[in-house]
């Protein structure tokens, strides 16, 4: 997508910030950005804490990158404001980029340095050194040291991200905006880097997070969920969990294969009271549409619903992932038109 | 949304008696570095075979050496009946390829990208119509034929780009991490083809990052340095592991110093 880059003098809201809360690390109110007739961010506010670990959940297109370009200074808003560690990105951007730590979601190293050598050129940029900042990067530079000579084309996907985090730590930014740090890396790759994220946020580190894979919500002190420009719902990971307003069932059929799979979605979705049935790996969730009844209960009678119909399944009452969570608020708070 | 094709179905029942894929102690070297060594597993016609490991484990070069781009340096394997070491031309006309990286033209039109893969396979004009017509009628995309490709939502292209490499009825079609960066009911909708796809008779293999997605698979199995770790049911690995998640094997398997 092609934006206008900003102009270092602002066209954007340079009036005061209400400042409704002066302690908070991050403030976004009705950030909006079209690009043409495309609204990539509509209206979407929030709020980070001092040291919190915020997470941005959801699907390409949502508009997580647009929203970390907007807030790292990056672009412009058409609407709204933000205040990010005390400075307005559309105003203030040179005192802000200063202060803050980015990494984008495409691979932003220069491929023929080696790994040192990408660490030094970062350091350089700050007017700082990579033997001054090792406090900072040790944790994570102790990991990459041995591959210290490698040019970072060279390196495995999970280094790579190591590094490229290194490189937006390497000037002791106050705040870590991270950009699907995890896309693509495979899952042990992705557990060691969340490894990382949580070691600096024991060390105070406010960082806000972008992330397609909903099983990394829970890494996260509060997530936004977002889709289509919009933030369908913000809270603790647990809570977006707990909040699944409908009786959920989890429904294992007594075969295998993808015809018994089929079958069994098939049935399901005649029910009268199913709200949504997906596949859930080896397992399908059904969703009640009656808020009020004790789940055992209807795992009970939806068991013996199957079995009128010739179909063994086994049911029984389950608690809501983030993905739950998620599908039920897209599918709730789908716009009229 | 489609019925099992009468030939698909068709080729499900008589091709029963022999795998889908059958690779027998494959190993492919690229001088010293063994890439895949001595890999043995097959997958039934109309199966749901997920193909897991870390980047740089071998799936790339086992996936290479399936379709038939790749010669294996020892061992044997034949894909849809025919040996990826001496008939990789028929290999290469009864298989499908879905590639998140790359798979439909951005700058061709809903119905060119379609008769253009259908010439690709081989297909008559009056067989690419007709084909055609279903596939657009099946994915809800009839009023967007000719809309470029390039102006569909990431979901719409997943689903168009699995249909258009199952044109030719493959009897395998090879899945290589097909639903990243899409939100979690298009990725259902996917899977759901995908199930479809196998119900037909069609064997499926497929690539993913996602370990919860691996649950979505009949069976499994997992790379390690070229080798393979772990296979059979999704419950079986885990029951065998003493493990409650993939996630948690996956560990193990990829750092075994390290304590979960």
């Amino acid at each position: 997508m092609k934006a206008a880059t900003r102009e270092p003098a602002g066209v954007g809201s340079g009036a005061a910030h209400p400042a409704t809360n002066v302690g908070a690390a991050v403030q976004a109110r009705g950030l909006t950005k079209r690009f043409g007739s495309v609204l990539a961010l509509d209206h979407v506010s929030f709020e980070v804490a001092p040291g919190e670990l915020f997470g941005f959940i959801g699907p390409d297109g949502a508009g997580k990158t647009t929203l970390f370009r907007l807030l790292t200074s990056l672009y412009l808003p058409d609407e709204g404001e933000s205040r990010v560690i005390g400075h307005d990105p559309a105003t203030d951007m040179w005192a802000l980029r200063r202060r803050l730590g980015y990494m984008p979601g495409r691979f932003s190293l220069y491929p023929d340095l080696t790994v040192i050598e990408n660490l030094q050129f970062y350091a350089s940029v700050f007017d700082t050194t990579v033997a001054a900042q090792m406090d900072t990067i040790e944790p994570i530079w102790r990991q990459l040291a041995p591959f210290a000579g490698r040019r970072a084309a060279a390196l495995s996907g999970g280094m790579k991200q190591k590094l490229a985090l290194c490189c937006a730590l390497v000037h002791s930014p106050s705040i870590l905006f991270l950009d699907e740090p995890t896309t693509g890396v495979d899952a042990v790759s992705r557990r060691e880097f969340w490894d990382l994220l949580a070691r600096l946020r024991e060390g105070g580190m406010t960082m806000l997070v972008s992330t397609p894979y909903m099983d990394e919500a829970s890494r996260c002190d509060r997530v936004a969920l977002m889709q289509q420009g919009r933030i369908l719902r913000i809270d603790r990971p647990s809570a977006v969990r707990a909040a699944f307003p409908r009786p959920l069932l989890a429904v294992t059929a007594a075969g295998e294969g993808a015809a018994v799979r089929i079958g069994l979605l098939a049935a399901l979705r005649e029910h009268p009271d199913a709200a949504s049935v997906w596949p859930f790996g080896s397992t399908l969730h059904f969703t009640d549409r009656r808020a009020g009844p004790d789940p055992a209960r209807l795992a009970t009678e939806l068991g013996e619903w199957l079995a009128a119909r010739g179909i063994a399944a086994t049911v029984r009452p389950i608690s809501a992932t983030i993905e739950d969570a998620f599908m039920w608020d897209m599918t709730s708070a789908e716009p009229a038109a | 949304m489609t019925g099992p094709s009468p030939r698909a179905a068709g080729a499900a029942a008589s091709a029963s008696a022999h795998p889908a894929i059958d690779a027998v102690g494959l190993t492919r070297r690229f001088g010293l570095f063994t890439a895949v060594d001595a890999i043995t597993f097959h997958v039934a016609p109309g199966e749901v075979f997920g193909f897991l490991g870390a980047n740089g484990a071998g799936k790339t070069t086992a996936m290479r050496i399936l379709t038939g781009l790749l010669a294996p340096s020892a061992g044997s394997a034949t894909v849809a009946g025919f040996s990826v070491a001496t008939e990789a031309r028929e290999i290469r006309r009864n298989i499908g390829y879905m590639s998140q990286k790359f798979s439909l033209y951005d700058d061709l039109t809903v119905r060119e990208n379609i008769d253009f893969y259908g010439g690709i396979y081989g297909l008559d004009d009056a067989t690419i119509a007709e084909r055609r017509e279903l596939l657009l009628d099946r994915l809800g995309l009839a009023s967007r034929a000719r809309a470029l490709v390039g102006t569909l939502p990431l979901g719409w292209k997943q689903q168009l780009a699995f249909s258009v490499a199952l044109l030719h009825e493959p009897r395998v079609v090879f899945l290589d991490e097909p639903t990243g960066g899409v939100d979690p009911i298009t990725r259902r909708r996917f899977w759901e083809l995908i199930y479809e796809t196998a119900a037909a008779g069609t064997a499926v293999l497929v690539t993913t990052h996602y370990l919860d997605e691996a649950e979505y698979c009949d069976r499994l199995s997992i790379m390690v340095d070229g080798r393979i770790a772990a296979m059979g049911t999704p419950e079986d690995v885990r029951r065998d592991a003493g493990v409650a998640t993939l996630d948690e094997l996956f560990l193990r398997l990829m750092r075994p110093g390290a304590a979960a």
